[in-house]
């Protein structure tokens, strides 16, 4: 795409967009250092291979989701040029917030010196928490409710043990601060969320472990809602798969993204930067979040980003989003998500149990 | 419970929110309003950048009650790049030997539970090895 090439915008249509231009104005990523391959869960439970993933990422023993949300705000906030005592939001998507009642973004907000002028709810919707906010965050900028809105989707995600699940049920995530155009990394140029009652996997209070709909999780949810949401983003903005530099998508494994991606027309080339799943997992609310800090860490201004989650539930969020100018010197200011995903100490299946709580200590 | 302590701490604890001397400069942490250089009074607000290095360090084997479930642990006098040494944990040290000089650098982890998993989830700094970019 050239970088004098205009995003139509269309007088009323399907499309989010605030009356004030908004773009993210910092990023910031965070994968914990621990490794759990496929093949040592695999030598576990007596499988043999055809692993959805080569490797996940697990929370060491004093992490959850506000601690890991911190230091990404805290990377967000380095790259962002801007002081926390600007922040009228900190919201922080998961599915797994450390209490059942107590935000986590008051913590967050606490630790990386946000002021108490701001909003602080948590974010619930499967793996789609994190970006809801954002599409929250653009609202209340793009109104003139405030300058910046902190948004991270982060997950420390369960899966039953011998479960599909837990191959890929991984932790990570993102923050990104959202502000007016004049200050931003990065543009967006639009947004367009769909959503239907979708049961395709849950978890009722009180239990640990989610369920899931078996095969029902493929084509009537993750495809069906994932293409609905680029193709309309697509049609309201006339843009096509060859216009964008890069694509980045839910990734519940290494093949949902790469098919969706071919589905719409992407090449390999621009889904292989944002895909992050082989060697981290799916780390749910955080899984496209982190898949686009690694994108703007390569990005060249001009460049156009087609960014959709997905959420079980069911819905998915879609951005476009345009690599601006400052982007090539800020990213810099903090540590790049590959500096993370390089970061890697290897465990066996007894310390993931310690590390993840499941060893009875008394 | 030590609920109200905990909430009191808050701020040093998350953020390494310490003070600086209006007479002499000097950084001080933790937070003790009386500057320990010159003695005059010192309360302005200061926030360290987190940076430091280990001076000392020791293997907890045997931990007090409420870290049980963090045995073995290093414990580390860490130097702050701004001067005061500071008693903490050290964590995500992989394969990486400890060692004194080594660069460490601040981050914000859970600390251990008050009481039992129905309890406040306490939260404060450690030190890991600095990061390479
Ligand atoms: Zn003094």
């Amino acid at each position: 795409m050239k970088q004098d090439q205009q995003v139509p915008q269309p007088e009323k249509g399907k499309l989010l967009q605030p009356k004030i231009k908004v773009g993210i104005v910092g990023y910031g990523a965070y994968v914990p250092r621990y490794r759990l391959p496929a093949k040592e869960i695999g030598r576990i439970w007596g499988n043999q291979g055809g692993y959805p993933v080569k490797e996940k990422a697990v929370a060491g023993l004093d992490e959850d989701v506000i601690t890991m949300s911190i230091e990404a705000a805290r990377n967000a906030l380095k790259r962002a040029d801007i002081s926390a005592d600007e922040l009228r939001a900190v919201w922080v998507g998961s599915e797994s917030h450390p209490y059942a009642v107590k935000p986590s973004g008051t913590v967050v907000a606490e630790a990386i010196g946000a002021p108490n002028d701001i909003q602080a709810g948590d974010w619930e919707f499967a793996c789609k928490a994190g970006t809801e906010a954002m599409v929250a965050a653009m609202g209340m900028v793009g109104s003139g409710m405030g300058d910046y809105a902190l948004v991270a989707g982060m997950d420390t995600a369960q899966g039953k043990p011998g479960d599909a699940l837990e191959y890929t049920a991984a932790s990570g995530g993102a923050a990104f601060i959202i502000g007016p155009l004049n200050s931003a990394l990065a543009s967006i140029e639009a947004s367009y969320s769909y959503v239907s009652d979708t049961p395709d996997f849950w978890r009722r209070e009180y239990q640990v472990y989610p369920e899931h709909g078996q095969r029902f999780t493929g084509e009537p949810a993750y495809f069906e809602h994932v293409e609905s949401a680029s193709r309309t983003i697509f049609a309201e903005t006339g843009l096509k798969a060859q216009d964008f530099a890069y694509a980045v998508f839910h990734q519940p494994n290494t093949k949902f993204p790469q098919r969706i991606g071919k589905t719409l027309g992407f090449t390999p080339e621009q889904i292989a930067p944002g895909l992050l799943a082989p060697v981290i997992g799916n780390t749910y609310s955080g899984a496209a979040m982190i898949g686009l800090t690694a994108i703007l860490d390569i990005a060249e201004e001009g460049d156009l980003i087609l960014m959709t989650s997905y959420g079980s539930g069911a819905g998915s969020d879609s951005f476009i989003i345009k690599a601006r100018k400052p982007l090539a010197q800020r990213r810099a200011k903090a540590l790049s998500t590959q500096d993370y995903i390089a970061r890697r100490t290897q465990i066996d299946y007894a310390t993931y149990l310690r590390y993840r709580g499941e060893i009875r200590m008394r | 419970m030590e609920v109200p302590r905990i909430w009191r701490l808050k701020k040093q604890r998350y953020a390494l929110q310490g003070e600086v001397c209006p007479h002499c400069q000097v950084k001080i942490f933790p937070p003790r309003d009386v500057c320990p250089e010159c003695g005059g009074e010192a309360k302005t607000p200061f926030s360290f950048s987190g940076q430091g290095e280990v001076y000392s360090y020791t293997l907890i084997s045997n931990a007090p009650a409420g870290f049980e479930e963090q045995a073995p642990y290093t414990v580390a006098m860490v130097k702050l790049n701004e001067g005061p040494l500071v008693t903490a944990q050290l964590t995500d040290l992989g394969d990486e030997p400890v060692r004194i000089g080594m660069p460490v650098e601040m981050v914000t982890r859970k600390i251990r539970n008050d009481g039992d998993e129905r309890g406040m989830i306490v939260y404060g700094y450690k030190f890991r090895p600095v990061m390479a970019k």
